[in-house]
């Protein structure tokens, strides 16, 4: 069984895809190759960017099941319409029409049950990508692409799930930005959670929503304050008061960030912000150890 | 009335700062933050409440045990897997994995199995200095966060109607999901506050595409164009091949982070500040041609 951590934060731009590249590198160089990074964040995947030796090993389509109605069989009795909690049918009895919107429909089967006149049939819709990259280990990164237009990026994170190396010791979850259905997917199989968070009202607000959210889940988490020194210091005063653990704190570096704008996360670390990754390395090792 | 959605692709590139300058430069506009999962305008423009709304959000089911009689059929037709036999015998449903669908309910042979909408969401309109703003509070780990975007816009338009504003003004969440796609359906522009950064760009360009099928008029602000100046020149001749308007470009400045952590737009914060004077800029920008018409 490999050992799952999942990156989040609440508010976007924090650091997740910093943070997750960043451990990923380390843990890689440092304790295990056999780790695996899976990029969660399917409406806007960026992980790739920072791994320019990474070879593309393998595509595939994710569809979803949509049905489509055979007008010739429908008797336009709106059954249908009524079994669809997402709205993605119409029906017009009056000039025989009915059709499915397939960027509402959420798959679910309700209106094959619903059609006692086998009108009803399924058909395979894409809604996106899963991409395996190697770097020279067949496990490496895992990415999911939405497709633009589709609103199915939770169908796709269970793909990326299901797709993720068992054989792995390590699987660390990129995840998307908020606080909704995506994120509770992405983390729902995490065994430790990383926060992600910037000392800033706006990152401290976000973060108390993302903490209840661990909470109702019962995951074990902890948090990691990006862009240290921007900001006020509230969230050390939250994270003291609620006594959740501070994972590490990584120093706002004006340079640095010059250097991750252009994709080069990963060399030249500074040496600061090298040392409080491998301190999350280590602690994840004792966690994992301990769990 | 014309309504304008802020947008992102990628987040924290600053929507929310640029907005609530915006908003501190408006007249008879009506806010709206459409940013429902984590949404943060609230901390600079701090609404004062006059109504507070219940919003439905999705069904959750639950079985019976007293009546359940475990034949399972739920389980093997529940596409979402969100059906489990507990250790202590029983069904159960997982409340974080259903999705609403009311399939199980539907085909339970003995009706065992009901569904509630969940309670959790709320949606407000209140008072700023600024003008009228439409905000909401979302329950940890909601389904739906695209529906509570329609309904905070929907009441936001008939506000902005009732006070015949000139300008709704939306701050939308980052992505291209189903809110992206909820905050942008329908709307008379779309400004993309995006940033020079490979990630910033990837993600812009990403949102573009999908503001393009909508055909919205578009237009750009490059925040913290001198984090990386090459990146910012790729991004003003792409936006040029795109017909896409850039209104302008904000240098980074710790002045943004210090405005907010003081509870103001950086408008306020330091309104003789060469970023207010470019914000200002482009808020004309989008507005000036509008006003002409009329």
């Amino acid at each position: 069984m490999s050992y799952k951590i999942a990156v989040c934060s609440g508010k976007g731009g924090t650091g997740k895809t910093t943070v997750a590249v960043n451990l990923f590198s380390t843990i890689q160089t440092k304790w295990t190759k056999n780790v695996q990074l899976i990029d969660c964040d399917v409406e806007e995947p960026n992980d790739l960017l920072f791994f320019k030796d990474a070879k593309v090993i393998n595509r595939s389509i994710v569809n979803q099941l949509v049905p489509v109605i055979d007008e010739s069989q429908c008797t336009f009795c709106r059954k249908c319409e009524e079994y669809c909690e997402f709205n993605a049918i119409s029906i017009i009895p009056s000039v025989k029409y009915a059709s499915v919107d397939p960027n509402m429909c959420h798959s679910c089967g309700a209106c094959l049950h619903a059609c006692r006149f086998g009108a009803i049939q399924e058909q395979q819709h894409p809604i996106g990508e899963l991409t395996n990259y190697s770097r020279g280990n067949q496990t490496d990164i895992l990415e999911g692409s939405l497709k633009i237009g589709s609103p199915m990026q939770t169908k796709i994170i269970k793909e990326l799930k299901v797709n993720a190396s068992d054989e792995s010791d390590i699987l660390i979850y990129d995840a998307p930005p908020g606080t909704s259905c995506p994120v509770v997917e992405t983390v729902s199989v995490a065994d430790f959670v990383i926060l992600v968070t910037e000392p800033t009202p706006f990152g401290l607000y976000d973060l108390r929503l993302t903490v209840s959210l661990m909470k109702e889940m019962r995951k074990d988490f902890g948090i990691v304050v990006n862009k240290a020194g921007l900001g006020d210091r509230e969230v050390y005063a939250y994270i003291k008061e609620e006594d959740i653990e501070l994972l590490a704190e990584i120093p706002f570096n004006r340079e640095y960030a010059g250097q991750y704008a252009q994709g080069k996360l990963l060399s030249d670390i500074p040496p600061l912000i090298e040392q409080e990754y491998l301190k999350l390395a280590i602690y994840l090792k004792n966690r994992m150890h301990h769990d | 009335m014309i309504e304008i959605t802020i947008l992102s692709g990628k987040g924290g590139t600053g929507k929310t700062g640029i907005t609530a300058a915006f908003a501190s430069l408006a007249k008879n506009t009506v806010f709206a933050d459409i940013d429902v999962d984590a949404p943060d305008l609230h901390l600079i423009l701090k609404p004062e409440i006059k109504e507070e709304n219940q919003f439905l959000g999705a069904r959750i089911a639950t079985i019976n045990r007293q009546v359940c009689t475990n034949c399972g059929l739920c389980k093997k037709e529940c596409r979402f897997d969100a059906i489990h036999y507990r250790a202590e015998g029983g069904l159960e449903i997982n409340p974080f994995e259903c999705e609403g669908c009311r399939l199980c309910e539907r085909i339970c042979p003995v009706q065992a199995i009901s569904s509630e909408h969940s309670t959790n969401n709320h949606w407000y309109v209140s008072n700023t200095r600024f003008g009228t703003m439409l905000h909401a509070k979302m329950g940890p780990g909601e389904e739906n966060s695209g529906k509570l975007v329609t309904t905070v816009r929907k009441n936001a338009k008939e506000k902005a109607r009732e006070q015949n504003a000139d300008f709704l003004l939306n701050d939308g969440p980052p992505g291209v999901g189903c809110s992206a796609i909820a905050s942008l359906t329908g709307v008379d522009k779309v400004i993309l506050v995006t940033e020079p950064s490979k990630s910033g760009f990837h993600d812009a360009v990403r949102l573009i595409e999908l503001v393009q099928k909508f055909n919205i008029a578009l237009y750009a602000v490059i925040n913290k164009c001198d984090i990386n100046s090459e990146i910012t020149k790729q991004m003003e001749s792409f936006f040029l091949t795109q017909g896409i308007q850039l209104l302008g470009k904000i240098p980074f400045d710790e002045d943004m982070v210090n405005a907010i952590v003081n509870q103001k737009s950086i408008i306020e914060y330091r309104p003789d500040s060469e970023i207010a004077g470019k914000i200002e800029e482009m808020w004309n920008k989008v507005t000036e041609p509008i006003k002409e018409l009329k």
